[in-house]
């Protein structure tokens, strides 16, 4: 991909430039499908030019929040403000909001540069120069060379990258990726992951990213919004969110965690022998709690008198993952690979926290 | 299959031929063939031997000799040229109209009430199960006496009688498109309802119009109990009414008809193929 190629500016009348992202505002937005809330008082804020991933599971009602946004649904209750303005009475077609769609979204009777030129022409730009702004979008996005190519004749991945080639035609004030990768398969998908956001980086547009891939998340957004029931859980920068999670559902789909019973002293907790601080907020009456751990909030250590067993272990490249089983816990803990081979299965071991706070929650019952 | 046989050679076994896979497949192939060639040449007897025995009738002389002149006496047969015109004019119109009223509807249809396509399966089989004399005693009781008279009631008719082919093409073409996706990415891009269909939407249902187009075409030019009792002209009803003239002219007129429809036919699907090829070609 050519990063170094000069894009003709559109000549819309639009007087924002091709570089500005837009703020973005949703404001307690609600939003019902008969009886099932998608959205249940969903609030957002987004800076401009800033990237911003809605992660969660199915269900959680991140699609619904983009579509409210891109004007394909309208919400029962709240605000959809876009550079300070409400938008949520302003259909689709008039909002300047290019998308990208989970499944091929390529108009199939047109080749990849009318396809890109479709929203040029739309805002009656003269034939050459959408000639020339297609052809060097479809640059941009590494396809110079298929540019008469019709969609069935592109691989998935070439067809995903004409229609951001597409979306950005336009100059949009908000550039929707709704999970426009989840259809390609891993390499493709790491190496379009990689051009998204340096394109968005280069390009400065404010960016909606959905999706349930965390890994995706994490590795392109600025922020990601955790989403559940039409909520947002947390709303942090990708390192926060994984290190500080501030919900138990949070802790649970971000990364993996390990839950184990603990007693609590004022704002600590005892684990595993070692007195460590509850982060965020000190539950009050609750009698019993569980503290969640990431498998690199503990150390593993072989002690023949060890209380822990190691119960599962997988190779995950340059580090190991052991699962050991600790007073009816299951903890999870990393160590790396190649000092891995002590750990057999079976091997008595010690548990040690090496976490300065911990995120505890209200204990499972047992059941 | 290679491997396979390279295993048999391997072990040095002697497998019966009725087991080698190459001989079993090469053996159901030409069966398969067979079959295809026998019931391709059965269709092909059903429909060629009516159709040259009428031509046979309408072309030879009374001394069994073929001639092209019964062709000539069509022209010069009274009112042909009105009834083709009739016909021509009924036919373009009814194209027009189910369309128009047909495509927005399926897509809408499609988009916001999928549901309701059963019930419009039901609906649009109507026409099909309701006889055409009951249609048409219906329709004239209820229709203002200025529409009465014109011969554009007739093609109002026809759009009902071929609202169940022109349905199932629609349903056929919208089904295979992701339309969603497609009328929000066009919506995304700034294109309004009218754009959306005329410019992304009816292209990718060519084959499916062109179908439907085809069918209504057939429907008009064959049509003849609503015409006859409406009391209009058109194709069918001037071969039922002249045949006094010359038996031969009015089969070798049905013949035509039929022979002008199909080559109709067959134009638009090559044009549609060589469209097709075209957008398909890097």
């Amino acid at each position: 991909m050519s990063m170094v190629t000069q894009i003709p500016p559109s000549t819309t009348s639009d007087a924002v430039p091709a570089n500005a992202g837009a703020p973005v505002v949703l404001d307690n937005l609600t939003r019902r499908f008969g009886t099932t809330k998608a959205l249940d008082g969903f609030s957002l804020r987004i800076e401009p030019g800033e990237f911003v991933a809605l992660l969660g599971p199915s269900g959680c009602g991140k699609t619904t929040a983009l579509r409210v946004l891109a004007g394909f649904e309208r919400p029962d209750i709240g605000k959809v403000m876009v550079d300070g303005r409400d938008i949520v009475h302003i259909p689709a077609q008039k909002r300047d909001m290019g998308m990208v769609f989970q499944s091929y979204s390529l108009f199939p009777n047109m080749s990849a540069r009318d396809n890109v030129a479709f929203g040029l022409q739309l805002r009656h730009q003269r034939s050459a120069s959408r000639r020339a702004r297609s052809e060097a979008l479809l640059e941009l996005v590494g396809l110079a060379e298929h540019t008469t190519k019709y969609p069935h004749q592109l691989s998935g991945g070439q067809q995903q990258r004409v229609a951001l080639a597409r979306a950005l035609a336009i100059e949009p004030r908000v550039l929707l990726l709704d999970e426009p990768l989840s259809a390609l398969d891993a390499k493709v998908r790491a190496e379009l992951r990689d051009q998204i956001r340096a394109l968005q980086q280069r390009l400065m547009i404010t960016t909606v990213f959905v999706t349930h891939d965390q890994e995706e998340a994490l590795s392109m957004a600025d922020r990601v919004c955790v989403m559940s029931r039409g909520r947002a859980e947390q709303i942090a920068t990708p390192a926060e969110l994984y290190s500080k999670p501030s919900t138990e559902f949070v802790a649970q789909f971000v990364g993996v965690s390990s839950r184990v019973s603990v007693v609590r002293t004022g704002d600590h907790v005892a684990l595993f022998g070692r007195d460590v601080k509850i982060r965020g907020e000190v539950p009050t009456g609750v009698e019993s709690l569980d503290a969640l751990l990431r498998p690199e909030d503990v150390d593993v250590i072989v002690a023949p008198t060890g209380l822990g067993i190691v119960t599962h272990k997988s190779f995950l490249g340059a580090t190991t993952r052991l699962e050991v089983g600790i007073g009816g816990a299951k903890v999870k803990a990393d160590v790396l690979s190649s000092a891995a081979d002590v750990f057999e299965l079976g091997t008595r071991v010690d548990v040690v926290a090496n976490a300065r706070d911990v995120l505890v929650t209200e204990a499972r019952p047992t059941t | 299959m290679a491997s396979l046989e390279l295993g048999y050679a391997l072990e040095g076994e002697d497998f019966p031929e009725v087991y080698s896979p190459r001989k079993w497949s090469r053996s159901w192939v030409r069966r398969v063939h067979w079959g295809r060639g026998t019931a391709l040449f059965l269709a092909a007897v059903y429909f060629i031997v009516p159709f040259y025995a009428a031509m046979q009738f309408s072309l030879q002389d009374i001394n069994h000799h073929f001639s092209l002149q019964p062709l000539t006496q069509i022209a010069q047969a009274p009112g042909f040229f009105a009834a083709l015109w009739l016909s021509t004019q009924l036919a373009i119109a009814t194209m027009a109209i189910v369309l128009v009223l047909m495509v927005p509807t399926m897509i809408y249809v499609h988009l916001r009430l999928p549901r309701f396509r059963r019930v419009m399966e039901v609906i649009t089989i109507l026409p099909i199960v309701i006889p055409p004399i009951v249609l048409i005693v219906g329709v004239d009781g209820v229709t203002p006496l200025w529409l009465k008279s014109s011969q554009w009631l007739l093609a109002l008719i026809y759009v009902v009688l071929a609202m169940p082919y022109v349905y199932r093409s629609l349903d056929a073409g919208l089904g295979a498109l992701d339309l969603k996706t497609l009328v929000e990415a066009a919506r995304s891009l700034g294109s309004g309802w009218i754009s959306i269909i005329w410019r992304v939407l009816v292209p990718n249902l060519r084959s499916a119009l062109l179908s439907a187009s085809v069918l209504t075409l057939a429907l008009v030019f064959g049509e003849f109990t609503i015409a006859s009792l409406d009391g209009w002209t058109t194709i069918p009803v001037w071969i039922y009414l002249t045949p006094s003239i010359n038996p031969r002219i009015n089969t070798l007129v049905a013949m035509m008809a039929l022979l002008v429809t199909a080559l109709v036919l067959m134009l638009i699907v090559s044009f549609d193929r060589s469209k097709s090829h075209n957008s398909r070609r890097s």
